[in-house]
């Protein structure tokens, strides 16, 4: 029995009907962990005595048959970027080696509720900012596919542990494609739900007005659970939506019959690979087998929300990333001889090459003189942005497209090349900036490599793209392509 | 003084900073009380600028800031955000400080009050809320000190800026604004006017100009003043030394200095003429406020009868003086130490004197919100009723009023225990008088011859036989009644 492909809807089923406790199911875990992570290098930390602890505790809570909800039991692993109470979060990042928050994390604190397992933090980009993992200020993450590929980034280590087998579901983050991207991949589900679907509490900032969780499952189904748990307003973050909730799962199989699917004329970018786009076109026709109305559509100002990003995602970096001085917590040089030259050292010494090139674009265009010519001008064009999406969604119900232009590229590949390795984001950046909710899906594989399909809805809609890509999975099937090292797991 | 005011215009601007008494902190749930709390010990992951934490605003800061600019005549308009300012300071835990740029939540209001019996109105540039920092403990003299100590107790409380218009054209009319404002902002309950523990805190921008020039002179910012007092000095020396450095063919730089109290002078801090660049842009983590105008009217109704308000209704009701009236209403705790007084049927120019007089020298004025008036109103009623019935004299009012200041119990006690009471009876008056009469001939005469003022001094015998006891009107009628 290979429970490591099992998702957490059938797991939770196998805890209820007593065929595994979750106790015997975190140990399964963590036996696929010892046997993998030398390979993947997916986590960071791993919280083994904790996972054990929430697990005993998770069989008395469904054992007495009360308040066992479906994440009861069930291991996760959460990116370093989230904070959990008494356990080292770095953010990927040197500068807060040693740093153990006294607090959870909002969205920690709902999964802890529900009884789930933790078994550690994933290794990510430094400060979620990467496109490949190769940022991390630890060690890059391997793809489970082919291991002298990237994972993708920034949630790498997230999507290579679900992908290996190394954990059932995980939490990421993403700023401008960090769950979706590293997902397609991979090859399992991600989602990014809109701003202010998902409390940012205890969520280590990048860019305040972009970061969002999200969940990053083997399927649909357990991305709408999981959504579930953690949606909601939070009183602890000014910019979580008090709009209600609804229900994920009630409208799940309601199928594409009538929808109105719209594909983006400028999201098939110059430099898209042919195996990539083949495997979205097949896609796309699948749900209009499905009974989905398709029809093409224009979101003019795409081009430009590559750059706007590049200007707002770095600005709130350098001011969020400016409490990083080493003197409270976390890495300190200890040469500098006065205050500022400690400072200095600290910096210079704690963060990684990436992280300081953001640093220093994001305090140019905030500087004096600056300000107008790249935060404001970024700032209209983000409405504009807003606007096309607006139209876009007058005419269809979501969008499609692929998630990423390519597919898992070798380790190395785009290291020396920060704008190719941007330019990996650039058809999910746009929703970040947006405000809509997108969900990658894995839709078949290009030279043996795992490829997202992107379905895009509406700000606060996430049930409408989970409709459209639970219909797409329960046709298509390829959510059940598991990563060599998954089917190796032997339990 | 006189010499150079002919030749300079002096400019001055206050930039105020009022901590606000709310409970909690100003993105936090973390209270405010933090002056005798051990260091670091009031505060959490949000206070401290832990990764991942999040601001929430505090309501009743924003009311506080609202209820400030109402008081000062300022436009609240409808929309105000939050903006981040970036510098590096260990005081500061998140590397900037939450404040406000381009969209305060107030403007363009006015300060009237006066100087020398003259009428005076300064500007407000703008009132807006931000956040305190924390603070260093230097080990030593800061430039040489080999380490520091940071409490971030005070980080995150609710602080006011309340920028002047640079209207002010003297030492006198600085302190005189600050006076003012600082009355208002405690009698509208949002500040505690305690200068010295730095939860009112003043800066002073300082120019000259060749009088009828129409451009700003180079300003200095004077920080550090702790005091009325050294607002006022502190101004008044930088006056003196700007126009010796113009005098002198000198240029002034701009730049921060600071006031040494102790030796009387400004000292440079730091060169501004290259400004330090904020990178302020709007703080993501707070969604923009929209301050509704029912929101603001209910505000508004809610604000107390302001300083000058009351002197006018006091002027008007009580006929006191402007100079007296001004006194009363510079303190709420005064103003409604008086009001109860009078209430309690106690005559108000009576009421007046005494506050301004005696209670204010058994404890002075200034400091009654702090530690409370010296007599209770009650007391003062009561004793003012002795004197007004004849029960007591005022010159044993005098004396009890500082009994009852020391011992706090009634003063109709004190005199009855005491045997303090009044001869009013005329069998033993009457005694009195005639060995009065009896005693000096020479003077019984000089009245009888017409001298009136030889019956002040009979009087004054009587008092004096009767150890100051006898009612003193009493024996001026049966003087003359036995002398007629």
């Amino acid at each position: 029995m290979n429970l490591h492909g099992r998702t957490i809807h059938e797991l939770h089923q196998m805890l209820v009907d007593r065929e595994i406790s979750s106790f015997e199911l975190t140990q399964l875990v963590y036996a696929q962990i010892d046997r993998v992570e030398e390979k993947t290098a997916a986590y960071l930390t791993l919280t083994r005595d904790l996972a054990l602890q929430q697990a005993r505790a998770a069989d008395e809570r469904l054992r007495d048959g009360r308040d066992a909800t479906p994440l009861t039991g069930i291991p996760i692993a959460l990116k370093d970027v989230l904070c959990v109470r008494d356990v080292q979060s770095t953010a990927g990042s040197q500068i807060l080696k040693g740093f153990v928050p006294p607090y959870n994390a909002t969205v920690v604190e709902r999964l802890d509720r529900e009884g789930a397992v933790f078994l550690g933090k994933t290794n990510c980009d430094e400060f979620a900012m990467g496109s490949s993992n190769e940022n991390s200020g630890y060690r890059p993450v391997h793809n489970p596919w082919d291991l002298d590929r990237v994972p993708g980034g920034s949630s790498g280590g997230s999507a290579a542990a679900v992908a290996a087998g190394e954990a059932i579901a995980a939490l990421g983050s993403d700023t401008g494609g960090s769950i979706r991207q590293p997902a397609a991949l991979t090859g399992i589900v991600g989602m990014k739900p809109t701003y202010g679907r998902v409390s940012r509490y205890g969520l280590i900032a990048f860019a305040s007005s972009l970061d969002q969780v999200g969940p990053m499952t083997r399927d649909v189904t357990d991305c709408a659970l999981l959504l579930q748990v953690i949606a909601g307003h939070d009183p602890m973050d000014s910019t979580s939506s008090p709009r209600p909730v609804p229900d994920y799962l009630a409208q799940l199989a309601s199928g594409v019959k009538g929808m109105r699917l719209g594909v983006p004329r400028e999201y098939f970018v110059s430099g898209m690979e042919p195996g990539v786009e083949a495997a979205v076109r097949a896609a796309i026709r699948t749900l209009e087998q499905q009974g989905a109305s398709i029809e093409e559509v224009s979101l003019p100002n795409s081009a430009y929300a590559l750059p706007a990003y590049y200007i707002i995602a770095p600005a709130e970096a350098s001011s969020n990333l400016a409490r990083y001085d080493g003197a409270r917590y976390g890495f300190q040089d200890g040469s500098g001889r006065t205050v500022i030259e400690e400072y200095q050292a600290t910096r210079q010494h704690g963060f990684g090459q990436e992280v300081k090139r953001r640093i220093m674009l994001g305090t140019y265009a905030l500087s004096a003189g600056y300000y107008d010519a790249y935060y404001l001008k970024a700032q209209k064009v983000r409405t504009l942005i807003i606007e096309d999406f607006k139209r876009a969604f007058e005419k269809v119900d979501a969008l499609l497209g692929a998630t990423s232009p390519t597919v898992a590229f070798p380790l190395g590949a785009k290291t020396a090349d920060p704008l190719a390795m941007y330019l990996n984001d650039i058809i999910t950046i746009p929703g970040n900036l947006g405000n809509v909710c997108g969900i990658s899906v894995p839709c078949g594989l290009a030279g043996g490599l795992p490829v997202g399909l992107q379905v895009i809805a509406p700000g606060f809609r996430e049930e409408v793209a989970l409709r459209v890509a639970f219909a797409y999975e329960s046709a298509s099937g390829f959510h059940n392509a598991h990563s060599p090292l998954l089917e190796a797991a032997v339990a | 003084m006189s010499a150079l005011a002919t030749r300079y215009e002096v400019v001055i601007g206050l930039e105020v900073h009022a901590q606000i008494l709310t409970r909690s902190k100003m993105f936090c749930g973390c209270s405010t009380d933090y002056l005798t709390a051990a260091p670091n010990s009031i505060t959490c992951p949000v206070c401290l600028g832990l990764p991942g934490s999040l601001p929430v605003i505090n309501r009743d800061a924003v009311e506080a800031t609202i209820r400030t600019a109402l008081a000062l005549n300022c436009e609240i308009p409808e929309f105000t955000k939050f903006d981040r300012k970036n510098y590096f300071y260990p005081d500061l835990p998140k590397g900037y400080q939450i404040s406000q740029y381009d969209l305060p939540l107030s403007r363009n209001g006015f300060l009237e009050f006066e100087v020398k019996g003259q009428p005076r109105r300064c500007g407000i540039t703008r009132v807006h809320l931000e956040e305190d920092t924390g603070k260093l403990l230097h080990a030593g003299a800061i430039h040489e000190a080999q380490s520091s100590l940071v409490d971030l107790n005070r980080a995150g409380v609710p602080l006011m800026e309340i920028v002047s218009e640079p209207d002010l054209r003297s030492a006198d009319d600085a302190r005189e604004y600050f006076t003012r404002l600082r009355a208002i902002l405690q009698y509208i309950g949002v500040n505690n006017g305690d200068m010295e523990s730095g939860q009112l805190r003043c800066d002073a921008n300082v120019s000259l100009r060749p009088l009828g020039a129409t451009e700003y002179g180079t300003k200095v910012e004077i920080k550090n003043m702790n005091s009325f007092r050294a607002v006022h000095r502190a101004i008044e020396f930088e006056i003196v030394r700007q126009t010796e450095v113009l005098d002198g063919g000198g240029r002034l730089i701009q730049e921060t200095r600071g006031w040494n109290d102790a030796r009387g002078e400004t000292v440079s801090q730091r060169s501004k003429e290259f400004a330090q660049d904020y990178r302020y842009f709007p703080e993501p983590d707070l969604p923009p406020l929209a301050v509704t105008r029912p929101w603001v009217e209910q505000i508004r109704t809610g604000l107390p009868e302001l300083p000058s308000a009351r002197r006018a209704r006091f002027i008007k009701a009580f006929e006191l003086s402007g100079y007296d009236a001004s006194l009363l209403t510079s303190s709420r705790t005064v103003a409604e130490y008086f009001e109860t007084a009078v209430r309690g049927g106690a005559p108000a120019k009576a009421v007046a004197n005494w506050i301004l007089g005696d209670l204010s020298r058994l404890r002075n004025t200034a400091d009654w919100d702090k530690a409370g008036p010296p007599v209770k109103a009650a007391q003062l009623v009561e004793l003012l009723t002795l004197v007004d019935s004849g029960q007591i004299s005022g010159k044993m009012a005098k004396d009890l009023i500082a009994q009852v200041g020391a011992t706090g119990r009634n003063p109709a006690e004190l005199v009855r225990e005491q045997g303090l009471s009044q001869i009013s009876g005329d069998s033993e008056l009457i005694q009195i008088v005639e060995q009065v009469i009896a005693e000096n001939a020479k003077s019984v005469e000089d009245y009888r011859a017409g001298k009136q003022q030889a019956l002040g001094f009979l009087v004054g015998q009587a008092m004096k036989l009767s150890k100051g006891k006898a009612n003193p009107a009493r024996v001026n009628e049966l003087l003359r009644e036995k002398l007629a």
